[in-house]
């Protein structure tokens, strides 16, 4: 099986949600409030246990030219998030029971049959992704719509975007036609594009890459996510002097002491 | 590839939500085409183009300033296992260090006790805190070393078995219910020992090795804090036993000292990652935590040599920092797992706000 990738271009997305509804719907992921957070029209707020897709709504000012608007308009730029299938996952590398696995489409996935609700995964995501889901207790997140791809189907997000904004495909052929895109919209005058995908960290790569006008830090993409298990090295060598200093300290104390 | 009836009707509401968030979005405008997409600059508005965005959601907020990670699930259940196990794992290596030096034996009996009692106490305040407690044997289904939780559910199992057998053999022997077996005892004893420095130990790797900017920016020095920690620990419950021998108060010294200079390192050594260890509540939990661990029982043990060992008034004082030092070392398992859940909401660290002022095209990777 080849491995499989999304590429989300967020210069075509229209923020309408139908990933999200899609998602839900599919996956049967629980409802997550209608909260009206007064920042945006963004009412889900971030990834989650009950949101594995979600459209985050960045207000640009009144800029000349931006998202084709006319220069006194705000604009609005749209991105749907999603968990980003890291090369080397922090949730798949901490989970104690192999519960998250990788695909054979290299997709990471958990199998809720076997999650025991540890909550390490959580805070080993170096992109806030996977929570645990109170009423329930696992840990939930992005599938890659693994019971999809095993038919020959696409993840239902990228079946249901009407503007082909999310797309779904064998990695590094997306990988080429993302790097096309961002050259297409630089000739075409958009010299603010930015390919989203962090080969050059610990991270080395990730599964769902993303097409980003500005910052990526807008968008809360880290510009430097680590995978944690490279601290593993450090912890473990202060684990060691830690433990040799507590034997030869008592072992000191006892046979220095006449009074032991 | 053929599908089920059931499926095509699933797979026909996707197209349904296209059609209809489609038909929604060409109600108010055109879909984005590439010919409706230019960016290059169509009228005169020069000066508009310094226009500061009113928006939020910028490189220098991040997304509305909203957590970048999430908050660890972690309930009350984890710090009090940090610490319950930190003592017990600690006791366990007194009592065989003790029996191979010649310690007192009643000191090793009780310090085989605490490590066994705290044995028992650990899996189930872990267990407890597991979002779904029936599974709790899925953790022996693999062993992963790159996962401090699997090398930690490894080590609990281990030390609690070997903990309560080496209490529990020692105690038949003493009491001649069991003709003396030495092989098994001492692997017993041995085996608590090791794992004992292992469970006191791998919680701090287990906390540093995340993506929590507070927690991995401090991953080589959590590990210690949480076994000197362990040890003050185990030796302050000895001495409320009644243990009082010199050398029990020597180790509690090294143990303050060590604290000391931990809680002053934490103090002074001021980064981005580690502000919730400087402000706010969390930074005074941390600050309490120290002085109760560090230098508050320091100065009652010191105080303590100024009259003859065993004397009323120095096992006065023992005890009184033997209490200070318990508090305080919950008190630290509390404040990391506190300070932790500060950091995670904190999007600053991970976004790299504010920066150093590098131009964005050398953090991000870029194809051109
Ligand atoms: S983004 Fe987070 S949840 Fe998704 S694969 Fe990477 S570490 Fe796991």
């Amino acid at each position: 099986m080849s491995v499989t990738a999304f590429l989300t271009d967020s210069t075509l997305c229209i923020g309408c949600k139908a990933c999200e509804v899609a998602c839900k719907e599919w996956n049967q992921v629980p409802a997550d409030g209608f909260d009206f957070r007064a920042l945006s029209y963004d009412n889900t707020g971030s990834l989650g246990h009950s949101t594995w897709r979600h459209v985050k709504f960045v207000e640009n000012g009144a800029v000349p030219g931006f998202g084709g608007n006319a220069s006194e308009v705000f604009s609005w730029g749209f991105s749907s998030d999603v968990c980003k299938h890291c090369a080397n996952a922090g949730c798949l590398e901490a989970c104690p029971t192999g519960a998250i696995v990788r695909t054979e489409f290299g997709g990471v996935y958990i199998q809720p049959d076997v999650c025991n609700g540890c909550g390490y995964c959580v805070v080993c995501c170096p992109f806030g992704v996977v929570e645990r889901r109170p009423e329930d207790g696992r840990a939930f997140k992005c599938t890659f719509c693994y019971d999809r791809q095993k038919e020959g189907l696409e993840p239902a997000c990228a079946t249901a975007c009407p503007t082909e904004s999310i797309k779904f495909g064998e990695i590094e052929h997306l990988r080429d036609t993302a790097r096309e895109r961002v050259r297409d919209l630089e000739e075409k005058g958009f010299d603010d594009v930015n390919l989203y995908d962090p080969t050059d960290t610990s991270v080395g790569g990730i599964h769902a890459f993303f097409i980003v006008r500005g910052d990526p830090k807008t968008y809360n993409l880290p510009p430097k996510p680590e995978v944690p298990t490279t601290y593993l090295k450090k912890g473990w060598m202060s684990a060691g002097i830690a433990a040799a200093a507590m034997v030869a300290g008592a072992f000191l104390a006892f046979t220095g002491s006449s009074d032991r | 590839m053929s599908i089920s009836p059931e499926r095509e009707t699933r797979e026909l509401r996707l197209q349904q939500i296209r059609r209809e968030a489609e038909l929604r979005a060409t109600s108010i405008s055109k879909l984005p085409s590439d010919s409706h997409m230019d960016a290059r600059p169509s009228n005169g508005h020069g000066a508009l183009q310094d226009f500061e965005p009113a928006a939020s959601a910028s490189p220098q907020t991040g997304y509305y300033g909203m957590p970048l990670l999430k908050t660890p699930a972690w309930t009350w259940e984890v710090p009090i296992y940090f610490f319950v196990g930190g003592a017990a794992g600690a006791s366990a290596m007194l009592a065989s260090v003790g029996k191979l030096t010649g310690a007192d034996q009643r000191m090793i009996r009780d310090a085989r006790w605490v490590a066994a009692i705290g044995a028992a106490l650990s899996p189930p305040l872990l267990i407890a805190d597991l979002g779904f407690p029936k599974r709790f044997l899925n953790m022996l289904r693999v062993f992963k070393v790159q996962s401090p939780m699997s090398v930690g559910s490894w080590t609990l199992v281990s030390f609690s078995s070997a903990a309560a057998a080496s209490a529990v053999l020692s105690e038949l022997e003493r009491r001649r219910v069991l003709p003396r077996i030495p092989v098994l005892t001492d692997v017993a004893e041995i085996g608590a020992a090791l794992t004992g420095l292992v469970l006191a130990t791998y919680t701090g790797v287990l906390v540093g090795a995340t993506a929590i900017p507070v927690w991995n920016a401090k991953v080589s020095l959590i590990p210690i804090h949480f076994a000197t920690s362990g040890l003050s620990t185990a030796v302050s419950v000895l001495e409320l036993r009644g243990h009082a021998s010199s050398a029990l108060n020597k180790i509690g010294i090294g143990a303050t000292v060590v604290e000391t200079a931990i809680g002053a390192s934490l103090e002074f050594g001021k980064e981005p990652a580690t502000e919730p260890l400087h402000h706010g509540p969390t930074g005074w939990t941390m600050r309490v935590a120290g002085l109760l661990s560090g230098p508050v029982p320091l100065a009652l043990r010191l105080l303590s040599l100024t009259s003859p060992p065993r004397s009323p008034r120095s096992v006065k004082l023992r005890k009184a920092a033997a209490i200070s030092s318990i508090a305080g070392s919950l008190i630290t398992r509390w404040a990391w797992v506190y300070a932790g859940r500060a950091s995670s909401k904190d999007p600053k660290v991970p976004l790299q706000l504010p920066g150093p002022a590098r131009p964005d095209a050398e953090q991000i990777p870029q194809d051109k």
